[in-house]
């Protein structure tokens, strides 16, 4: 704690978390009053003298319809939706039963089949865009939602598994055991025993998962090309920016729209998100 | 109905042994272990394979290339764009990583203490990781419009306060506060890679901060006060007690922080595409400009993959590193 006047407390510390927020969080302010702001308050220039730029007496919903009337916004966000959702579940599929082999099970290798899946997860997705593509090319996968909800488990999987590793390995293994001493077998086991225990750490690395594939960028550029397929984020960089012109309106309520199912999930899920992405440095 | 009753008593059943290869670890191992192999073998193992023989070779879209060597990686040696690229990056994985690890230590420290609303502004702390990161980055980008910059209007404001107070003591400024605040973010390459710079320690400050208030909760507060106790200042406390029993979590979280900012596509892609003139590229983004933009496969294979090598060097700093802790 820090001690003696009071003044030192306001200084030390109310101040110093004060500017974090406003860092933090500005740009959040400024996506959702450029979303409201009709566009004649927005281009105002900053050096002349009736730039307001923190309130806006006007507030329109111009922005948002222009987003849904003129661009396929709606499309986006079910696709956004969709991908995530069905990478999220395969790679919960994956990762749970991989983790459990790998931190349950004594075999051959299993030592340096963990440290390969942590290897992986240490892949950055912009390393291999390219040969990537090429593949989804051949595969005849390219601007199908199948290309990404493929694709985001190669990311998602490394995670979940050394996610699940870490919970695994706090289980007792005396649990196991007793359930098999009255006559489960090894399956039985996992799925009536542990995996009912391990639905914290399945929600955690869930929660993550989601988040991580509604985030992805760089692979839903490269596979979608036809504006009915892709993402949020794919969609809003290139579907309201013409050549120079930039809606910045739309920019901005597409920036904010897109961003809240993700926020609404996160708040959902905080204490869960939290431990998942403690738990996926610590492992 | 007596009588059925009777004749239908089962015979004891007697279980047959059956083959259960589910019962052997190894075999229910590879079962478990097989969709994730597959997966990743297919969409990491086959990519990797991939694109080395792409580098070696002169494929562009749509057309199949010849074996050409090591042409690429030679044509890069001689390209002063990608010479740029590694100073960029590398330059920009340095800066930011220092700043995030600054500022989100100090925040955890912060975080670190009892107050009112703490579970709210912990939540709130991590939105600007948690939100898409193309999306966020428009709202920066936004803020750093030339034109309508509201950053450029809040130094001119900082400004006119600062000359009105010289005002008083009869100082006038040299030039009007107009000029002064007159910023062309994203048009000029210094002020380009410090606005990229600034995005980037934003949206990295929080996964920061949250991974070391992990980390902090994990030290027993009993050490620091016992400290206090022998008479150890705030100051000493922090560089004797919690900095070297944190350093374990510190440096994992700096690892992959600096793997993820080096590899980094994103922030470039939206505030500058490389722009202007080159001076903000990194490796990613011109990878994606070689390959994407302009369709020479090959030369943007050869790109992404001249990060491998150094990237390869962290993860066997970071194996080495959790072996070592694990086996302390």
């Amino acid at each position: 704690m820090i001690e003696g006047a009071i003044w030192r407390k306001w200084v030390y510390f109310y101040l110093p978390l004060a500017l974090f927020l406003l860092f933090l969080l500005f740009p959040f302010y400024w996506m959702v009053i450029t979303t409201f702001r009709p566009d004649n308050e927005l281009y105002i220039a900053w050096r002349r003298p009736n730039y307001a730029p923190f309130w806006t007496w006007n507030p329109t919903l111009d922005h948002i319809k222009f987003l849904f009337r003129e661009t396929a916004f709606l499309t986006w966000l079910w696709n956004t939706m969709f991908i995530a959702l069905c990478s999220t579940v395969i790679s919960l599929f994956c990762g749970v039963l991989a983790g459990y082999a790998l931190s349950r099970l004594n075999f051959p290798f299993a030592g340096s089949l963990g440290t390969m899946i942590f290897v992986t997860y240490l892949v950055p997705q912009t390393l291999l865009f390219i040969p990537l593509s090429d593949i989804i090319r051949n595969y005849r996968l390219g601007d199908t939602p199948w290309s990404l909800i493929l694709t985001y488990p190669t990311f998602l999987i490394p995670f979940c598994t050394w996610l699940m590793m870490g919970f695994f390995k706090s289980i007792p293994k005396e649990l196991e055991e007793c359930a098999r001493i009255d006559g489960a077998s090894r399956l039985k086991a996992m799925f009536y025993i542990i995996l009912p225990v391990a639905v914290p750490g399945i929600l955690s690395a869930g929660i993550f998962a989601f988040t991580l594939s509604w985030n992805e960028f760089i692979y839903a550029l490269v596979f979608l090309s036809s504006p009915e397929q892709k993402t949020v984020p794919v969609g809003v960089v290139s579907e309201l920016i013409r050549g120079d012109v930039f809606f910045w309106g739309a920019l901005m309520a597409g920036a904010l729209l897109g961003s809240i199912p993700v926020a609404i999930a996160y708040s959902f899920f905080v204490e869960h998100y939290v431990s998942g992405l403690t738990g996926s440095v610590k492992g | 109905m007596v009588a059925t009753a009777v004749q239908t008593v089962p015979a004891p059943h007697t279980p047959e042994p059956r083959w259960r290869p589910l019962e052997n670890e190894g075999w229910l191992a590879l079962v478990l272990l097989l969709p994730t192999l597959v997966l990743l073998g297919l969409f990491i193992a086959y990519p990797f394979v991939r694109g080395i023989l792409l580098s070696v070779s002169s494929s562009r879209v749509g057309v199949p290339g010849e074996w050409v060597g090591f042409a690429n990686f030679t044509r890069l040696l001689s390209d002063p764009i990608f010479y740029m690229v590694v100073r960029n990056t590398v330059w920009y994985t340095f800066i930011t990583t220092i700043f995030k690890l600054a500022l989100g230590l100090w925040l955890a420290l912060l975080l670190n203490r009892n107050f009112r609303f703490k579970a709210f502004t912990r939540a709130f702390i991590l939105l600007p990781f948690i939100i898409p990161t193309v999306l966020s980055t428009f709202a920066w980008k936004w803020m750093f419009d030339p034109t309508f910059s509201v950053l450029n209007w809040f130094i001119m404001k900082m400004c006119q306060w600062k000359v009105s107070f010289f005002g008083l003591f009869g100082i006038e400024p040299a030039t009007s506060c107009v000029v002064q605040a007159q910023f062309n973010w994203l048009g000029d390459a210094d002020l380009a890679m410090w606005a990229i710079i600034i995005v980037n320690i934003w949206r990295g400050v929080p996964f920061f901060a949250i991974s070391l208030l992990a980390g902090l909760q994990t030290i027993s507060p009993d050490l620091a006060e016992a400290a206090a106790i022998d008479g150890a200042k705030p100051l000493q406390r922090f560089w004797y007690i919690t900095w070297p029993l944190l350093l374990p979590v510190t440096m994992v979280v700096v690892l992959f922080s600096v793997i993820q900012t080096f590899a980094d596509f994103q922030i470039v892609y939206v505030m500058t595409g490389g722009g202007p003139a080159n001076a903000t590229h990194l490796f990613a983004t011109y990878a994606y400009q070689m390959g994407v933009g302009t369709g020479l496969l090959s030369q943007g294979a050869a790109i992404s993959l001249a990060m491998f090598p150094i990237l390869f060097g962290i993860v066997i700093v970071q194996l080495l590193y959790i072996r070592r802790v694990e086996t302390r």
